[in-house]
């Protein structure tokens, strides 16, 4: 080798190069899938990353009982099926599942409070982990303490399983309305929203100082349509997820494209209009106020 | 070359770290997302991203042919990551339907380094640079082989053990295999501008 093929202290799973599949992701949309089947569907409609579970939201609410990580024999089937990156999802605290995830080399692991909790008290050390993790958050002082843990990605909870946005736009505006307002905030001000957030100071001034998540900030939760997707990308999402909303829709090839369109040109009506015509119908969805289980309140 | 102004597509992935980049040194880069957008544009930077994604993207939005026109009448443009598969002549291990700009005339292979457990950072040597660059990739693909016309800047070793072309230049087209958007090193957006 010569010189200038010279690799020098080569190194993975550090926090730039966990957090850069993040950065990756940015603009496009995650979508939730079953079957290698459904995965190319994903691909094919422009999906930048797809999620390999056994169940949708929609059904573990509808089936009820313990939803767990997914079988490996799965996340394989999906693997083989597409090029894009394959995430997958453990329960809150089971590192152990993120342990095997990490082993069957999936590309992002989502701490996810969709599946049932494992612990009560304690998230995952993600900090031990060289693959990346995305977790939920409902507000800036979980978005800050899951990062503090190690995530590199949030997203915004909402309400999944449910076709219904409201609970998302609730939790993206928590977030960056204290976003906002910790940017007015002086430097004394900042320990008192350290308190309140019970979040470390040392990210609090972080968000003070550039305005911003100090990790890519997504959208998840009750999105079903690609109004709902510029909605929540007008609002400040960077990326967004998808679960039911699309393969409990009527035609999921042609909605998971216009969802991939409206999440690019969230600002551009004509073109949100354009794409929202003719998909057929959408999931049903759910009100808030119906539900048994809130997922969203799962995490701590 | 003394762009007027610089376009970033920014479909899908990390395109505001390549216009904060470029306004560190002084450009006013715009956001290139529509046909419109190209207005008055001479220069061209493709960021990272997932490329299907993007090549689905550019079909859907109109801006293939015009981006494919601006590129064939000579622009620079510098893609890095999905960026180089899109800017190259042939791409390996792609989707069938994914198309590419052949503005360079290089053999990409796509994710090949492998999946994100293998994505890594690393100080490169780079042809031009006095101190190594720190470079990220992630999901990267490699360079398979190059046409007569491209120079090779930084080369790094791939799983399979061989070493591999990683930053190429043919003319004022620049291709990179990592995310110079993902560090504070300016050097390489620098080098494509000079």
């Amino acid at each position: 080798m010569t010189e200038s093929e010279r690799r020098v202290a080569a190194a993975t799973g550090t926090y730039r190069v966990k957090r850069g599949l993040a950065d990756m992701l940015k603009g496009g949309v995650i979508m939730d899938v079953v079957t290698p089947d459904e995965a190319k569907v994903a691909e094919d409609a422009g999906a930048v990353a797809v999620m390999a579970l056994e169940r949708v939201p929609s059904d573990i609410r509808r089936d009820g009982g313990v939803a767990r990580m997914s079988d490996p024999e799965m996340i394989q089937g999906i693997q083989a099926a597409v090029t894009i990156p394959v995430m997958a999802k453990a329960r809150i605290g089971h590192f152990a599942e993120g342990q095997i995830l990490q082993a069957l080399d999936v590309d992002y692991i989502d701490e996810s409070e969709v599946l049932t909790p494992a612990d009560e008290a304690h998230h995952i050390d993600k900090w031990k982990f060289n693959v990346p993790f995305v977790c939920g958050a409902t507000n800036l002082g979980e978005a800050l303490r899951r990062i503090s843990e190690g995530a590199c990605m949030i997203r915004s909870k909402g309400e999944a399983g449910t076709g219904n946005v409201v609970e998302a736009v609730r939790h993206l505006r928590s977030i960056l309305g204290d976003i906002r307002k910790i940017g007015q905030a002086d430097s004394a001000e900042l320990y008192e929203w350290a308190k309140v957030l019970q979040s470390p100071v040392g990210l609090i001034e972080e968000v003070a100082n550039t305005g911003r998540l100090p990790v890519p900030m997504f959208c998840a939760g009750g999105l079903a349509t690609p109004a709902d997707a510029a909605l929540v990308m007008q609002l400040g999402a960077e990326a967004v997820f998808v679960g039911s909303g699309i393969f409990k829709s009527d035609d999921p090839a042609l909605r998971a494209k216009a969802i991939v369109e409206a999440t690019t040109h969230f600002d551009d009506p004509s073109i949100l209009a354009k794409v929202s015509t003719g998909l057929g119908k959408s999931m049903p969805g759910l009100e808030i106020a119906t539900l048994e289980t809130r997922f969203d309140q799962r995490g701590w | 070359m003394n762009p007027r102004k610089i376009g970033v597509l920014g479909l899908q992935g990390a395109a505001r770290e390549h216009r904060d980049v470029l306004e560190r040194l002084g450009q006013t880069p715009v956001d290139v997302r529509r046909p419109e957008h190209l207005f008055g544009v001479d220069a061209l930077v493709i960021p990272g991203g997932e490329s299907t994604t993007m090549s689905m993207l550019l079909e859907s939005s109109g801006l293939f042919d015009p981006v494919a026109g601006l590129l064939a009448d000579g622009a620079p443009a510098f893609g890095t990551c999905a960026g180089m598969i899109l800017l190259a002549s042939e791409v390996m291990d792609g989707r069938p339907d994914q198309r590419s700009f052949s503005s360079i005339d290089l053999r990409v292979r796509r994710n090949a380094f492998g999946r994100q457990l293998a994505s890594f950072e690393a100080d490169l040597e780079v042809e031009g640079l006095d101190t190594p660059f720190r470079a990220v990739f992630i999901r990267a693909p490699y360079v398979e082989s190059v046409g007569d016309a491209v120079e090779v800047l930084a080369s790094a070793q791939g799983p399979d053990g061989e070493s591999h072309a990683v930053l190429c230049r043919a003319g004022q087209v620049m291709v990179s295999a990592f995310h110079p958007e993902l560090t504070d090193d300016s050097r390489l957006h620098q080098l494509w501008l000079a």
